[in-house]
């Protein structure tokens, strides 16, 4: 090792070594680095004796504030219930009728219903409940299993076609695919099916029509309704509303009388309380149109 | 303290020690609890596998980088579980092997996404997330639907992950190709095998519509309806805490 030698412009040491006359300084490191270096290990230590942080083989060291990220989540929650308390115990004690004649509480119920519908019903329903093709417009008057809140309400808990044990379950057979209906038979049905929800369409010859009638009569009234109007126990649709799920064009009732349908709605009973089903049955009732 | 520091400097292999020995902190304190791992993690006793079917879904959504922009990891904060569900716990990635439980969420998280929404919403959304979600910005994963299945090696796919841990029998490594075309035929001889080894819970139905033809979109789908749904165990402490 050179000797040490100072330099005598900047009072720093010099490394000792030497090129050319050219003499590096050994500058030292700022000192502020060396008060943050010290800070954070100071943190650290401070750190270590207050939260969990070592391994331990099957433990770890729990730290003296006793902290625990699961009962921390369990907490807020917990805590968040409470808050909500004095209006949630109001729409788990109330019927669905007090409910909706309080102006305070229904304003509640719009707000969180909005965002548990957001999250839950809008992949399907669409964001404002308009639907899609397959997927029904809920801002309808039209019901396929009742339009009441209670019936709505069900609905959500055992979901259609769903896994749930008492399920909701509509299953419309595939008159076409399984040799039920020929295939001019078929064309009847259609043209009468159309001629039900729009009597003005011109283009239905009226022998088909009334071809289609009986047909209808005999293998679609059982559960649509000698008057085609539909029936809720079943959840068979209303066919003489302007409402369709999958297209009431002459195509798709084709497509859907041939396949039959079996639209599937999930069981929610264990993903929402019954209290979060409560308020989407009565904010669904809340997002209805009348009649155009 | 500084002085020790220049004298190490000067010795090339005293410091290369030295800095293997504190560079070793880091890795230690991360791996040294995975020799207890079985000792620390939940148990899950009644945990299932993954059929060879959602073995070839988990891995197109691998393939596809699904997990760029979603996660499965539902983590402990409030909004998190007020939102997803319970929050997710080690062992329910027990059988993941690599897991996926991402850093990023353009999209949500998955991590309970198994039964949320319908088959035909699943197939809809994956066809062209546009036709069910007007805002989503999700690619559209067309050729799903019209990309048959490769199952020729699912059984190579299925020793991997024994080799790595998961317990499949030799009979569900023999018979992974079948089971695959069995789970979305549930009318074809093969459904009843799946049926046998792998449960009686084992989803059997056409995830894409279609029982005749097994495509990339049965997969992906019958992956994704069993995400969160291979065990229980994450919903009982919840269940608990609420009595």
């Amino acid at each position: 090792m050179a000797k040490e030698e100072r330099d005598p412009h900047t009072g720093y040491l010099t490394t000792g070594h030497e090129w050319n006359g050219i003499i590096e300084l050994n500058t030292p490191v700022p000192r502020i680095i060396y008060f943050f270096l010290g800070a954070a290990f100071l943190f650290s230590v401070v750190y270590w004796i207050l939260m969990p942080t070592w391994p331990l083989g099957t433990t770890y060291t729990k730290g003296l504030l006793d902290s625990d990220q699961r009962a921390y989540v369990d907490n807020t929650i917990k805590q968040a219930a409470l808050q909500r308390a004095d209006w949630t115990a109001r729409i788990e004690k109330e019927n669905y009728a007090d409910i909706q004649k309080d102006p305070r509480l229904m304003e509640v119920v719009r707000e969180t219903g909005r965002a548990l519908f957001g999250d839950n019903c809008a992949a399907c329903h669409g964001r404002e409940a308009q639907g899609g093709k397959g997927f029904p417009n809920l801002t309808t008057q039209s019901w396929l299993w009742g339009g009441t809140p209670d019936a709505i309400a069900e609905t959500i808990r055992v979901g259609i076609n769903s896994a749930h044990p008492e399920t909701r379950t509509s299953q419309m057979p595939a008159f076409g695919h399984d040799g039920m209906l020929k295939s001019n038979e078929i064309d009847n049905v259609v043209a009468f099916v159309r001629s039900l929800s729009n009597p003005s369409t011109k283009d239905l010859p009226a022998a088909k029509v009334a071809a289609g009638k009986t047909l209808f009569a005999a293998n679609c009234a059982a559960c649509h309704g000698e008057d085609a109007k539909g029936n809720s126990e079943v959840g068979a649709p209303n066919l003489t509303d302007p409402f369709w799920i999958y297209g009431g064009d002459a195509q798709t009732i084709e497509t859907t009388v041939w396949g039959g349908r079996q639209g599937h709605m999930p069981t929610w009973e264990s993903r929402l309380s019954a209290l979060d089903r409560k308020i989407l049955a009565l904010y669904i009732v809340g997002l209805r149109k009348p009649n155009p | 303290m500084f002085g020790f520091h220049y004298r190490l400097e000067r010795k090339a292999i005293g410091l290369v020690l030295a800095i293997i020995g504190v560079a070793s902190i880091g890795g230690i304190v991360e791996i040294a609890p995975l020799f207890t791992i079985h000792q620390t993690v939940e148990d899950a006793p009644d945990m299932r596998v993954y059929t060879p079917l959602e073995l070839a879904g988990r891995n197109i959504y691998i393939r596809e980088g699904c997990y760029a922009c979603h996660s499965q990891m539902i983590r402990t904060l409030r909004d998190e579980v007020e939102r997803y569900g319970p929050y997710s716990l080690a062992v329910e990635s027990k059988y993941d092997h690599p897991m996926l439980w991402g850093s990023k969420r353009t999209g949500p998280d998955l991590a309970r996404i198994g039964n949320k929404y319908s088959d035909e919403w699943q197939v809809e959304h994956l066809n062209n997330p546009r036709d069910v979600v007007p805002e989503s910005v999700m690619p559209a994963y067309t050729w799903l639907l019209r990309t048959k299945l490769r199952t020729d090696d699912l059984s190579n796919h299925l020793r991997a992950q024994r080799t790595v841990g998961v317990p499949y029998t030799d009979d569900m490594i023999a018979n992974a190709a079948a089971d695959a075309y069995g789970q979305a035929a549930p009318d074809s001889p093969q459904a009843d095998g799946v049926v046998t080894r792998y449960g009686k819970a084992t989803t059997v139905r056409p995830f894409d519509g279609r029982p005749d033809e097994l495509t990339e979109m049965d997969a992906l789908v019958a992956y994704l309806q069993i995400l969160g749904r291979l065990t229980d165990a994450a919903h009982k402490p919840i269940a608990s805490a609420e009595k």
